[in-house]
């Protein structure tokens, strides 16, 4: 790391933190958008217990992504941070 | 007195007197304490003070209702106000933490080095906020009113004055502890009759559960079917497949770009926190978020098994119906005078007709809980009023005082007079507040749909590029706030004109398939493109501001810059 310029380090993390960015907002879109809304019909025979797939996923499923989708990324973000000494 | 009205009493004096406490010992002394609680919140604090903020009246009291009677198509709400959370989290609320300034105009007028850019967000984040804030202090009391027979308006003015004892005086401090209890007393509130409903109903305690695993799902779906409704389950039953989507993510990208959920996350010591803050927030936002659909199934279920097709005497000697007739959110119309009232989908044919709001508040009574557990709901709806009216009403303050007067008008104001100022504002605004919720303006609802419309159309786009986009300049970002703010607001004005503009039909049904609450999205792409496209035939940004920007991408250092305020 300490031969890289500050400037090489500051260009490397971001583009470590847009890759991250998209990779969690392509799941954002897929359990909300893909899942819960664009597949609604066609998987709409699939049950999770008693209730249609897509109707699980838009009203739960998709959420508790979510959550996930935020801890993961402050937790992988801690890391790059440390990888990138640009950390707090 | 009733034994539920004195239950009420003691919830609603002891959680008032809790929260006047906190903001007695939490009253601040400068701007900082003043406007981002000193910047010493932790983490997890902050995410239960931005659950308490975000989660209105509307989301406590209304909205269950809401998806029960839209059944899939309700996941607009559930999705859309939780999903922006996801893009405040990982694209703008650590680098505006970074950024270390007081406000959201602070970042729009200095990252696009304009006081034209500055003043019409500070406009906007006033319009947004005071907008949001009426329905709150209507909310207040609506609550009072029903709960303890008190007139609306005195229920409005009580709240007013709690909520301008702790924000005058601590500011975002007071209101930030405040809004962590009030976070605890309204979930609290929300859960203890979703549970119990639960258990009756599914034989499951955990609604989340038992709408999974038992057969009531198959049971409502059958029920609808035999009465003339679609399926609950069914997908796209009211609204396209394309408005549900817009509509979801217009109300996503509103809320990552409604001011005073953005200004929570300047209250945390440091960019980690923020990004830690905005996972809390949502974990604690989907307490609620993930138990109202349960209970809207439970609900809907339960009001046609108790009501559709019974003898009207019958029905009438229920003592919650009797009650909830009273205020008029429960009608029964005998059309076919048969002494049986029955529901139907078409509204001129049922002879019943339920209020949305109905379905959290009147739970308890329908599942026949301990008296106490009303009281609780009452103190829960009021909690998620009143912190929800402080937080807005703290941007009002933040955007008027610190934005306005002393960025814009008066820069030589000592911290002494920007403090006095800070107060007068929101001693204002809370009486404003309260006024508007005394004489609510008629088109409150649509309104509403400007606030996320508009949030999403300048707002988020702005504040996005402003930060991933380096080429993005003054000019570009003027035009593209415009053009999203004029193309919106006209849309929705046109589409609502029958509200607010008098006219005998809307000037204008939808925007190709999208209705009014989806069109923020078309307005967030023309303000993306239009900025996007200025920006590059226009001068590059100076090479300070490039600097600026680069800076905010590094997590490190947040906590010293802020001596250049």
């Amino acid at each position: 790391m300490s031969k890289q310029s500050a400037e090489e380090r500051a260009i490397g993390y971001w583009k470590a933190n847009i890759s991250l960015i998209g990779i969690l907002l392509a799941i954002w879109a897929i359990v909300s958008f893909g899942l819960g809304y664009l597949l609604a019909n066609p998987l709409n025979g699939i049950m999770i217990g008693n209730v249609p797939f897509p109707f699980w996923m838009a009203q739960q499923g998709a959420i508790i992504t979510f959550v996930i989708l935020i801890f993961a990324y402050a937790k992988i973000m801690d890391g790059i941070d440390a990888k990138f000494d640009v950390n707090e | 007195m009733s034994e539920v009205m004195i239950w009420t009493i003691v919830f609603v004096v002891l959680s008032f007197g809790l929260y006047m406490y906190i903001g007695f010992a939490a009253r601040v002394r400068d701007t900082k304490g003043f406007y981002v609680a000193g910047q010493g919140v932790p983490a997890i604090a902050n995410g239960a003070a931005t659950a308490a903020d975000w989660m209105s009246a509307a989301s406590f009291i209304s909205m269950s209702g809401l998806i029960s009677t839209m059944g899939f198509d309700g996941a607009v709400y559930l999705l859309g106000w939780t999903g922006g959370y996801v893009l405040l989290a990982l694209l703008l609320a650590p680098y505006l933490r970074k950024f270390n300034k007081y406000t959201v105009p602070d970042f729009v007028g200095d990252r696009y080095y304009s006081n034209v850019a500055r003043a019409v967000a500070a406009v906007s984040a006033v319009f947004i906020s005071m907008t949001y804030v009426a329905g709150q202090m209507r909310g207040v009391g609506v609550v009072f009113s029903r709960f303890l027979g008190l007139d609306i308006n005195t229920g409005v003015v009580v709240g007013m004055i709690i909520v301008a004892f702790f924000a005058v005086l601590g500011g975002m401090k007071g209101i930030t502890w405040t809004q962590v209890a009030q976070f605890f007393v309204l979930i609290v509130a929300f859960i203890i009759p979703a549970v119990a409903i639960s258990m009756k109903l599914t034989g499951n305690p955990i609604p989340q559960l038992g709408l999974v695993f038992s057969d009531i799902v198959p049971k409502l779906n059958q029920l609808q079917v035999d009465l003339g409704f679609k399926e609950y389950t069914q997908p796209f039953r009211s609204r396209s497949m394309i408005d549900v989507i817009c509509i979801t993510f217009s109300l996503m990208a509103g809320t990552a770009g409604l001011p005073h959920v953005i200004v929570r996350f300047y209250t945390v010591p440091n960019v980690r926190a923020a990004r830690y803050s905005a996972g809390y927030a949502l974990l604690f936002i989907s307490l609620l978020y993930l138990t109202a659909p349960a209970l809207a199934v439970f609900a809907r279920y339960n009001l046609i098994q108790t009501l559709h097709n019974k003898p009207l005497t019958e029905v009438r000697q229920l003592d919650w119906v009797n009650s909830w007739e009273k205020t008029k959110l429960l009608k029964f119309d005998d059309k076919n005078a048969d002494g049986i009232v029955e529901l139907k989908p078409v509204a001129k044919d049922s002879e019943i007709t339920i209020d949305n709001d109905i379905i959290v508040l009147a739970t308890p009574e329908i599942a026949q809980l301990a008296p106490f557990v009303i009281g609780l709901v009452a103190a829960g709806a009021l909690a998620a009023a009143l912190s929800t009216a402080s937080g807005l009403l703290l941007v009002v303050s933040s955007s008027v005082a610190h934005d306005i007067y002393y960025r814009l008008i008066n820069p030589k104001a000592s911290e002494a007079q920007q403090l006095l100022v800070g107060r007068i504002v929101i001693f204002i605004a809370v009486v404003a507040a309260g006024y508007f919720g005394i004489n609510p303006p008629g088109f409150v609802a649509e309104v509403v749909a400007f606030a996320f419309g508009l949030a999403a159309a300048s707002f988020f786009p702005i504040i996005l590029l402003g930060i991933f986009d380096k080429r993005t300049n003054s000019q570009g970002a003027i035009a593209g706030m415009l053009t999203g703010m004029i193309f919106t607001a006209g849309m929705i004005i046109m589409m609502r004109s029958v509200q607010l503009l008098g006219t005998a039909t809307p000037i204008m049904t939808d925007f190709m398939g999208i209705s009014a609450q989806g069109v923020g999205v078309v307005g967030l792409i023309l303000n993306l493109v239009v900025t996007l496209v200025v920006s590059r035939v226009t001068p590059p940004p100076p090479a300070h501001i490039q600097e600026m920007v680069e800076s905010v991408r590094v997590p490190r250092g947040a906590g010293s810059a802020s001596a250049a305020h």
